[in-house]
């Protein structure tokens, strides 16, 4: 398979992802969201890496995914919190910040 | 390094020592008495170094000024302060140190009432006075003279403004100070433009130039008329002495100290130092004679209306300040400033003497006091010792100095001013003996006539001041008779010849307004309505000031506070309107962006892939 179409894959998933992200209520679903985004980047990085012959985006891939699984835990403890505290995952309701 | 420069730089550091001491000591300072002290002895020492130096300088040839650099710049030091000791100078600095001496003893005696604080505050402003006048006297060149000038111009402020709860001495104060700062605008311009086409601001260095006849005269009237601005100012001459009279609401001492011995005749001192640079511009010397004849002339005509026996003082400072003038417009300045010199000493003694009355009476008004004679015998010698001087009898301090500017006057050709100054002369002596006739003989005035005698001293004896005042007194009292018993035997050699009559005619003119005024107020034999009556527009004018006050205030009104009043439209509502309208539109702006931050994380990140989505498409985008 050519290169394009991993990297047509890869911007279809991180299309996605991104849709999730601004259309999700659910804080929950927008973390989803994120999480396709990253792994759409770890596809382009794989496919690259293959390409080009150059192993170094495969290590990189590594790192992506670890750090994926650390930022998951750190966000789903923080929508738990949130939770707690205010009653509600619902992005729209959580509006301290306006202006 | 000379002698006499390193004795006058002694004496000019030890006033400016006390100063510090006073001005950084304040429990010192709030003890009164004792800060007096300080400073008395202090200034004690500067008169001994002043003698010193001055002895010192009539023995060296040529004394070169001792210099420290204090603007550098590439070329030369920009300006320099230090110490210019030559024979003029040091006279000048023993006359300041000795006058300012005496003074401050006799304030110990006249300000024995005042709060300590306040007294001791007085004695810090002395003690700066003395400082920057011996600045100015001792000044090499011009920007240390102009600072110093400055500088006495603040002490004067302050000392008038001594009393600064009476609203009368505030304002006396302020007035002193602008009317003289208008004069040093001009003596400041008159600086700078010398300064562009010499290059230099030190005497010397200048001196020079005019010997070689390197400095361009073309213009250089413009310069001189503005130096001569400074001396109008600071000298209380037609049309700026419309402050010297109300500046005797300050204390008698200050009085006697800044505004007749010392301060006001910096303007005097100044031209007399520069009398190389006048003497290029004739024109302009012979504005200054006209101008200080006429001073001179009006200055007499308003002491014989005057009631208040500082106020005509004053006057006569004014008009004795005309006479030092016309003789330096005649272009014989030493004979100025002689009569600056022996004037200095008399007119001391004469406030001074003034001092012990009003001390003694409790107030100004020569009608409240009468037969002063029996109750201040003292008091009254000395007073008529300068009394006499200043009417120009011979043997008395004053009676050479002025024949000898009647005598530059006549020699300068200016025969106008010679007639002016010889009707003052006839004027000085009739209304100091008006003073003289009213106050210390006659009857004594009549309890509770004067409202302020009888009530703070009604039933007390009048007497003599304390000896802290008397000392001063006939200390200068002897030494106004000394000068004119010397003069009188060393008669010095004139630069010029005087006709013969001149003598005759000035002893003529003084005896007749002492005989005027004898016949008018002591032996009634005239009378003084109907002496009044016969000068009765003239009078009604001397009384109003001939209006001259009324016109600055006119001036001020309408000139200075409509320009004021359109100044500040324009700053109300077109300055501060700019920053309104624009203050407005922040908040405006501020108001409208406040509504994109909703707080929603979704909408940011919708922000950020917008913009990111936006900016790729720019990258390629098509040129």
């Amino acid at each position: 398979m050519p290169l394009h179409a991993y990297l047509t894959l890869a911007a279809t998933l991180f299309a996605i992802g991104l849709f999730g992200v601004v259309t999700r209520r659910n804080t929950i679903g927008i973390l989803l969201g994120i999480e396709l985004m990253l792994n759409a980047v770890n596809i382009n990085l794989v496919a690259f890496a293959r390409f080009n012959g150059d192993p170094t985006g495969m290590v990189f891939t590594v790192f992506t995914i670890c750090i994926t699984v650390a930022e998951v835990a750190v966000g789903l403890a923080l929508v738990i919190l949130i939770f707690r505290i205010r009653r509600t995952v619902i992005a729209d309701h959580l509006d301290l910040l306006r202006g | 390094m000379t002698d006499s420069a390193q004795f006058a730089l002694y004496c000019l550091l030890l006033p400016a020592g006390s100063f510090l001491l006073l001005a950084v000591m304040a429990p010192l300072r709030r003890s009164g008495r004792p800060a007096g002290f300080i400073s008395i002895v202090f200034s004690a020492a500067a008169f001994g170094w002043a003698g010193r130096a001055w002895l010192a300088s009539s023995r060296e040839v040529f004394q070169p000024p001792l210099l420290w650099e204090w603007i550098p710049a590439e070329a030369g030091p920009l300006a320099t302060v230090g110490v210019l000791a030559d024979a003029d100078s040091t006279i000048m600095l023993v006359l300041v140190a000795l006058v300012s001496f005496l003074v401050q003893v006799y304030s110990l005696g006249y300000l024995a009432q005042e709060p300590a604080p306040g007294l001791g505050r007085y004695y810090a402003y002395q003690s700066l006075f003395a400082f920057s006048m011996m600045g100015l006297v001792l000044a090499p060149n011009f920007v240390q003279l102009f600072i110093c000038w400055e500088l006495v111009g603040l002490c004067s402020y302050l000392l008038i403004g001594y009393w600064y709860q009476k609203p009368e001495a505030a304002r006396a104060a302020v007035k002193a100070f602008w009317t003289t700062k208008a004069g040093d605008v001009g003596l400041l311009i008159g600086i700078v433009l010398l300064w562009q086409r010499t290059g230099t601001f030190d005497f010397l260095e200048l001196l020079m130039q005019v010997d070689a006849g390197t400095l361009p005269l073309e213009g250089l009237g413009l310069v001189t008329f503005c130096i001569y601005l400074g001396a109008v100012g600071k000298s209380a001459q037609f049309p700026l002495h419309v402050w010297l009279p109300d500046a005797m609401e300050g204390p008698t001492p200050v009085s006697a100290l800044i505004h007749a011995a010392t301060m006001v005749t910096a303007g005097v001192y100044l031209l007399k130092r520069l009398d190389w640079l006048f003497a290029l511009t004739p024109d302009v010397l012979a504005l200054v004679g006209w101008v200080g004849a006429f001073t001179a002339l009006l200055a007499a005509t308003l002491g014989c209306v005057q009631s208040d026996i500082k106020r005509v003082l004053a006057y006569s400072t004014v008009s004795q300040l005309g006479y030092m003038m016309a003789a330096i417009g005649a272009g014989f300045a030493s004979a100025g400033f002689l009569h600056l010199l022996t004037h200095g000493l008399f007119k001391a003694l004469l406030f001074l003497g003034a001092g012990a009355v009003i001390h003694a009476v409790g107030s100004n008004d020569i009608f409240q006091m009468g037969g002063l004679r029996r109750s201040m015998p003292q008091t009254t010698i000395v007073f008529l010792v300068g009394t006499l001087s200043l009417a120009g009898i011979p043997l008395f301090g004053g009676f050479f100095s002025k024949e000898e500017i009647l005598g530059a006057v006549w020699a300068g050709g200016l025969t106008g001013p010679f007639a002016m100054l010889v009707l003052a002369a006839f004027l000085t002596a009739f209304y100091m003996f008006r003073v003289v006739f009213i106050a210390f003989f006659g009857a004594p005035a009549a309890e509770g006539h004067g409202g302020h005698a009888g009530a703070g001293h009604g039933g007390v004896h009048l007497h003599d001041a304390p000896p802290s005042m008397t000392l001063p007194l006939w200390l200068l009292a002897i030494l106004s008779v000394g000068v004119g018993l010397f003069f009188t035997v060393h008669h010095p050699e004139p630069e010029f010849a005087a006709p013969g009559w001149l003598t005759p005619l000035a002893i003529a003119v003084a005896g007749g307004g002492i005989l005027l005024a004898w016949l008018t107020y002591h032996r009634r034999a005239v009378d003084a309505e109907r002496l009044a009556a016969v000068f009765g527009l003239v009078r009604e004018a001397a009384l109003a000031k001939f209006w001259l006050d009324d016109f600055f205030e006119a001036v001020y009104r309408g000139g200075l506070l409509a320009f004021s009043r359109a100044v500040g439209w324009m700053d109300r509502y077109l300055v501060d309107g700019i920053v309104n309208v624009l203050s407005a539109w922040t908040l405006v702006l501020g108001d409208r962006l406040r509504r994109i931050q909703s707080g929603q994380p979704q909408d940011y990140v919708y922000g950020v892939a917008f913009g990111l989505l936006l900016l790729l498409v720019l990258i390629q985008w098509p040129r």
